[in-house]
């Protein structure tokens, strides 16, 4: 597996990159806690500013940006605020956090420290996975060689700052990656997300200011403060700053983590020359997804000569979203019927069960799918599919009734003769029929 | 080897009021969670600690969460109530060593049916079962974060990436 920074210098991948990188000694070598040390001596007014300017925007997968949510927390409320590291990494597709959380834990303590002086937090936790259970003993190791060195703790290096950060688990529910599933979570309750609003930065964690970030946007403060806002913002674009990484997956030759600058161009040149190009040479590209499950699938007309950029807008534009950034490339050999299966397969399972329109269509569209793989498809199952979508999307507390809806709806649209094959199996030819009635 | 259904293991007897009891060691172990958590919010260590009642009683026993409610000043329905929901969490008996195949996408692409296959019938067993001797549970999984080294499994909390037939055989090897 390959794990590499193209058109910009590693800075997230950096210490990923470094030989014992995960060390205290090895970080502070490469530089690491003098942001910490920087940003100490800053109004904390001044720090949320200067992540504003940085268009650094949540990595986590919804995009929003970073500085705004922090800003969002009250300044005068009475109550203890907390950080909290959203290290629920379970977007199918997706495992660029585990890297860092294996081989740069420092720069999450040192973005954590950084976010707690910005919000008067006293208090952080980072939330793993239960399957990332080895991570959890990498970290506590680091958090203990941070408490030594004086940059956790009481009087954070002599400047008066209290901090303590803990790891905590989960055990084995996607559905806590939503953050305020996770905050339930965490207080020991089953995932279930929250009513929004209160939002979690006015009642989140115990009912107190709370800001859930994810990793990779956490280990990029420390970036913004050392390179200056402006600087940071224009290795990538006006609205999608710095870099980005992308967990790449599926049938390429070079699996693996890449660290692009935001706006690189374009997907079609990523996957056929930086990943290397398609695993076998005689199969030809037929779809990708490049956000993670949770994104709309693309086929080969929306990528190749379209030159589409890699950030917010272009991913919107080419008609998907960056999501987590977990792009699974899949070759002509994936039949879409198939794959969309298993990922609704995905979302049956990892419903938490709370909201009527996820819990029943999840299963519903599962049930269709199960039909239609055992030979039993019907002409009519599209449109009853997409009805099913209509009637779960937007109608549940949190986005994962949309996930569930996005994969569906636009592998019908996109491609339509995967599914006329299954669909028209028991009543002859599809040919010159409409999939779907609205279509 | 036979196959043994996880019902066969539940020996679901009665509902006990037995409180399960830890040495010395694993307790102090228990009360270090609680330091992570504000003192009036210790609910927060249900899930690590569902974690060590596992480890320790093989897994999510009716005594051992007659114990955290009593330890988490709680009710039993409470525990009950968060242990089920997470898919970790085993409520029956599973084997020794707990094999957990990623079936979601890009494994799935990538040659998981195989490696399933292949896992199954050398321990002569259908995912969601376990070996006669007690040693081996295969399930299959959602997906856990390694899929640029699919396929992938895991065996207890250890990963094993990009497999192949051969490379399944020398894994499982080393558990005889």
């Amino acid at each position: 597996m390959e794990i590499k920074a193209i058109g910009c210098e590693p800075l997230q991948l950096r210490q990923v990159l470094a030989k014992d990188g995960h060390t205290l000694k090895v970080y502070r070598d490469m530089g690491g806690y003098s942001s910490l040390k920087k940003a100490l001596g800053m109004a904390p007014a001044d720090i949320i500013e200067m992540v504003k300017t940085s268009a650094l925007r949540g990595r986590g997968g919804a995009g929003f940006p970073t500085g705004m949510k922090w800003s969002f927390v009250p300044k005068d409320s009475p109550k203890p605020k907390y950080v909290v590291c959203n290290a629920d990494e379970s977007e199918p597709g997706t495992f660029k956090d585990r890297y860092l959380l294996e081989r740069d834990p420092h720069a999450l303590i040192e973005g954590m420290v950084i976010a707690g002086h910005a919000l008067g937090a006293a208090t952080g936790y980072i939330y793993y996975r239960g399957e990332y259970n080895y991570l959890i003993d990498i970290m506590d190791a680091a958090l203990a060689e941070a408490r030594d060195a004086g940059l956790l703790g009481r009087n954070i290096l002599g400047t008066g700052f209290d901090m303590d950060i803990f790891t905590h688990t989960g055990a084995g529910a996607y559905i806590c990656g939503e953050e305020t599933a996770l905050l339930s979570s965490l207080e020991g309750f089953r995932g279930h997300p929250r009513m929004k609003p209160p939002f979690p930065a006015l009642e989140g964690l115990y009912a107190c200011p709370t800001v859930v970030n994810n990793v990779e946007t956490l280990t990029a403060v420390p970036e913004i403060i050392e390179m200056g806002a402006e600087a940071w913002r224009d290795l990538g674009t006006e609205k999608s700053g710095g870099t980005k990484l992308w967990s790449v997956s599926g049938h390429v030759k070079k699996p693996g983590v890449y660290e692009l600058p935001m706006g690189y161009a374009d997907m079609e040149k990523f996957i056929m020359e930086d990943c290397g190009g398609m695993l076998r040479d005689d199969k030809k590209l037929k779809a990708v997804i490049p956000g993670g499950s949770s994104v709309y699938i693309m086929n080969t007309s929306q990528i190749l000569g379209k030159k589409v950029t890699l950030d917010y807008e272009g991913l919107v534009a080419a008609g998907s979203s960056v999501g987590s950034g977990g792009f699974i490339v899949m070759d002509e050999r994936v039949d879409v019927v198939e794959s969309t299966r298993n990922l609704t397969e995905f979302y049956k399972h990892e419903s938490c069960g709370w909201c009527t329109p996820c819990r029943e269509g999840t299963d519903w569209l599962v049930k269709i799918f199960d039909r239609i793989a055992a030979g039993g498809g019907r002409p009519e199952d599209a449109q009853v599919m997409l009805d099913l979508c209509d009637n779960m999307e937007g109608r549940s507390h949190c986005p994962l009734a949309d996930a569930a809806a996005w994969p569906i709806q636009s592998a019908i649209q996109r491609f339509p003769e995967d599914f006329k094959k299954w669909l028209w199996k028991n009543t002859g030819s599809a040919e010159g029929k409409e999939l779907t009635v609205n279509a | 080897m036979a196959a043994v259904k996880p019902s066969d293991y539940t020996n679901q007897v009665a509902v006990t009021d037995e409180v399960a009891e830890f040495s010395p060691e694993v307790m102090d172990e228990i009360r270090s969670y609680l330091e992570k958590y504000p003192p009036d919010r210790s609910r927060s260590a249900l899930i690590p600690l569902l974690f060590v009642i596992q480890r320790e009683r093989g897994y999510v026993d009716n005594p051992g969460v007659n114990f955290l409610a009593k330890f988490l000043n709680l009710e039993v329905t409470d525990v009950w109530e968060t242990a089920t929901f997470y898919t970790m969490f085993n409520m029956h008996r599973v084997g020794r060593h707990h094999i957990q195949i990623c079936k979601t996408l890009s494994c799935k692409i990538m040659g998981e049916p195989d490696i399933t296959d292949h896992v199954c019938s050398k321990l002569g067993i259908k995912p969601g079962e376990t070996t006669a001797d007690g040693k081996f549970t295969v399930s299959l999984v959602e997906c856990l974060g390694s899929c640029g080294t699919a396929p992938m499994m895991q065996i207890g909390f250890d990963y094993h990436e990009d497999l192949t037939v051969d490379k399944v055989d020398k894994i499982l090897g080393e558990f005889e």
